[in-house]
């Protein structure tokens, strides 16, 4: 039984979340996007990132918040998730925070917030209140995987 | 044991054993009489059967192991060569390439049954026995039967090593058997280095070098247990070989991480054992069996984790390469770091000169990075070549015509993706030119041609393409019954099809719709669309023609990119977007004035050369957003006119930047169904342009 898992905290409209680190491959500064037609919504294009071509959705756009400028803090997380490569722009990111098993709490099953459905599980840090995020929910990567 | 890293090299060498088969057997179907060739089928045989049976697929196995036998009798002169036999014979080597293809797609032997073909085989056997015992001829069989007593078996052990394996009772006829047969029986142990990591992959290797010489009849453990590393430092195995035990034990001193190899001679007492008369060849399978019991189990355990493993689908492709070009790649490798190096010197020193030369090398080590990469991707067409012999062969068989195949250009050289979509539509083609182009013997004398037809099958490169042609001396196409066909079918009016010229009438046949006929008898296929063709031809970015005269013959010409990863592409901007349209898709570019275009139910049409060509405005179509410098309302248009078959429309784009050689990416999985965009391409500065699919917008 793993008793602590390593998170990538990253912030959102100033809330933060996290991601599994075993799922992050890299997080990049942001590079010139290229915007696909007939994509969905929140795919904001894609990047060439050293010779590969890869997607990016942008989070706030999935998680229906608000959209504003980017800035030089933005970043793009690139996460790899059943095999495949996606990039996500968030706000910020500069953290890696190792949560113990007693600081997550399922999430409540409260509606109402956007995309309360994308997160699975609360974790808790010095009062700080962190999101974990369901890769395959948030990416709509188990549609792909039922094909 | 996870089998799946030999995997790889299971399917490769199968299929690569099978085409040389294949070619064998049709030179054998010509010279009988050439023991060499039965001689290198029944080796290519035994090593499918080796390498299924370790890999647990038992029904390759035991289907190579039949055709073992009926080859061994074969080669002994004890049954002649005879078109049944070769017929049976080119019956397993289908069921072995089936099987195979099946292995490959789903990781699983497909579920036919070859009791029918195993019994053929069989039957083969058991009619030899009785011709031979009329000629009283003294087989082995008899000399086994002669012998009725049975009697314990002493392994006289002359080493004094201690070897836990045991002969059993069907090991025991075996190796009789076999003694007579001149061959050894070898009890040998090998001890591993303490050192050895992966055991039981050196215990395949072992196992491997073994098949090459000999056969292995039993294993100490046994041979799933060895594969699943259930061993100490050593394990033993019985073989039965040509070799004596020195040069066995040479030959396994070989390889590495090996630590001991023991070898003993079984020496059966003199005393015959057997109390009836036992056909070899039930001995054989007796043992084999045994050995496959094992193997049997692998399969079983992968089902298990079957899900998984169909998840992940086929096995991935790879290519041979010669080690010349990997050469090659890793100098220009070499050479790119070098350059590297000097740049960075330049960074330094700052001298503007320096800098030119060391671009200008950089620029022609790309060059020929470049090339050598492709040429690592390339593959001969020989590969495809190969099945059409055969298949040639069976379709005249059939039909009862006479054909001769030519083939030539086997060794021009395409990209591998290309080599593996190539195959279909050819069969295609030569099927069309065999069924419905050759006229029988009859026909053909009397229109005073050879009584043989001749199909011609060529290949050679032309520039940045490779040409294929499929050519016959048949009836050629009757462009008259094509036309009256394509009018009653309603493709085209009584006037239209008038003015049509020869050329044209011929490419009616790729039309949809056109071939599925039925009662153009002498030209259209079973429901094997040349429309089929042509789509398959095009979506590999390639043309196909048809060429035909009258009472001498057609031919059709397919002209296929060398390579699909690079092509040619004219890159537009569509309000700041770049986009790249594929060029081999592009007839002209030209200018339209706003004005003449007019408006035919919604759609936008300009007439241009006499024709009415549809506008597709790309901005709107790939959802351009919209800005201020937007010249949308301009007078004159640019309009690059593309085609797709005989259709054109006209794409209306902002402004051209000029052609360029793109390297194709895919967007990858995550965004399918984005069908407009064929894939992306990285420019010169990072960024991403979208390849725009013509073919996809009309």
């Amino acid at each position: 039984m793993i008793q602590s898992t390593e998170y990538v905290i990253f912030k959102l409209n100033n809330e933060h979340y996290g991601i599994n680190i075993r799922n992050v491959e890299n997080i990049e500064k942001l590079i010139p996007i290229t915007r696909v037609p007939y994509s969905e919504k929140f795919v904001e294009g894609v990047v060439n990132l050293r010779g590969v071509i890869i997607p990016v959705v942008d989070l706030r756009k999935r998680f229906a918040i608000p959209m504003s400028e980017l800035t030089d803090e933005s970043r793009i997380i690139i996460v790899n998730i059943s095999e495949l490569k996606v990039g996500m722009i968030v706000d910020s990111s500069s953290e890696v925070l190792k949560l113990e098993r007693e600081d997550i709490d399922v999430a409540p099953s409260v509606r109402g917030n956007a995309g309360t459905d994308y997160i699975r599980e609360i974790g808790k840090n010095d009062g700080r209140i962190i999101m974990l995020i369901d890769l395959h929910k948030v990416l709509g990567v188990e549609e792909f995987a039922e094909e | 044991m996870d089998m799946s890293q030999y995997m790889e090299i299971f399917l490769e060498e199968s299929k690569e054993h099978l085409q040389h088969m294949n070619q064998i057997l049709l030179t054998l179907e010509k010279t009988p009489e050439d023991y060499q060739l039965i001689n290198e089928i029944f080796r290519i045989a035994h090593t499918i059967k080796g390498m299924s049976g370790t890999m647990g697929y038992n029904k390759v196995a035991t289907l190579t192991h039949e055709m073992e036998n009926v080859l061994h009798l074969v080669r002994n002169k004890e049954i002649p060569v005879t078109s049944i036999i070769i017929d049976v014979i080119f019956e397993c080597f289908d069921a072995l390439e089936n099987q195979i293809t099946s292995i490959e797609a789903n990781g699983v032997e497909s579920s036919s049954d070859y009791t029918g073909l195993v019994n053929k085989l069989i039957q083969i056997i058991n009619t030899k026995g009785s011709g031979t015992n009329k000629s009283g001829k003294a087989t082995k069989k008899s000399s086994g039967a002669a012998s009725i007593e049975e009697v314990e078996t002493i392994v006289q052990s002359n080493t004094g090593a201690e070897f836990n394996l045991e002969v059993a009772q069907a090991q025991e006829h075996v190796i009789m058997k076999a003694n007579e047969m001149d061959l050894n029986a070898i009890l040998v142990k090998v001890v591993l280095q303490d050192t050895c990591m992966l055991k039981a992959a050196r215990a395949f290797i072992v196992f491997n070098t073994l098949e090459q010489f000999g056969e292995v009849i039993g294993s100490y453990p046994i041979a799933e247990e060895i594969e699943d590393e259930q061993f100490e430092n050593s394990f033993e195995v019985l073989y039965i070989t040509r070799l004596d035990e020195k040069t066995v034990e040479n030959e396994l001193m070989n390889i590495s991480e090996i630590a001991r190899v023991i070898t003993e001679l079984v020496i059966l007492s003199d005393k015959p054992l057997v109390d009836k008369e036992i056909d070899l060849s039930e001995i054989n399978e007796e043992a084999d069996e045994d050995a496959f019991d094992n193997a049997d189990k692998a399969p079983k355990s992968d089902k298990k984790e079957g899900k998984e493993k169909n998840e992940k689908g086929k096995t991935a492709k790879t290519v041979r390469v010669d080690i010349d070009r990997l050469d090659n790649l890793m100098n220009l490798v070499s050479e790119l770091i070098i350059i590297k190096t000097r740049l960075e010197d330049n960074g330094s020193t700052n001298s503007k000169q320096n800098m030119g030369e060391a671009i200008e090398y950089l620029e022609r080590i790309t060059t020929s990075l470049h090339d050598a990469v492709m040429k690592v991707r390339m593959v001969p067409v020989e590969r495809t070549f190969n099945r059409f012999p055969r298949m040639v062969r069976d379709l005249s068989k059939d039909l009862g015509k006479s054909i001769k195949l030519l083939m030539s250009g086997e060794e021009t050289e395409v990209d591998r993706t290309v080599i593996d979509e190539i195959g279909d539509p050819l069969i295609h083609l030569i099927r069309n030119s065999i069924d419905h182009g050759i006229e029988s013997p009859e026909e053909r004398t009397k229109a005073g041609k050879p009584e043989f037809g001749t199909v011609a099958l060529r290949a050679y490169p032309d520039g940045n393409t490779v040409v294929i042609e499929v050519e016959d001396d048949g009836a050629g196409i009757n462009t008259e019954k094509v036309l009256s066909k394509a009018i009653s079918k309603g493709l085209l009016t009584q006037k239209e099809g008038e003015m049509l010229t020869q050329q044209e009438i011929g490419n009616l046949l790729f039309r949809a719709g056109f071939s599925t006929v039925d009662i153009v008898t002498d030209l259209s296929g079973r429901g094997v669309g040349l429309d089929v063709v042509k789509s398959k031809i095009e979506s590999l970015n390639g043309t196909v023609e048809i060429k035909s005269t009258l009472g001498q013959g057609s031919k059709f010409t397919i002209r296929l990119p060398l390579t699909l990863a690079i092509i040619q592409a004219l890159m537009v901007n569509l309000n700041r977007e770049k986009y790249a349209l594929p060029l081999n898709n592009i007839k002209e570019i030209t200018t339209i004035h706003s004005k003449s275009i007019s408006l035919v139910q919604n759609q936008e049409v300009v007439l241009y050369r006499n024709k009415t060509l549809p506008l597709i405005r790309l901005n709107t179509v790939l959802q351009v957003p919209y800005h201020e410098d937007s010249k949308l309302n301009k007078e004159d248009l640019i309009v690059v006119v593309v085609k797709k078959g005989d259709v054109e429309a006209g794409l209306v784009v902002d402004s051209l930047i000029g052609q360029q050689e793109i390297v194709i990416k895919s967007l990858g999985k995550y965004l399918t169904g984005v069908k407009v965009i064929a894939g992306a391409t990285i420019l010169g500065n990072g960024g991403v342009a979208l390849i725009v699919d013509p073919n996809q917008l009309f």
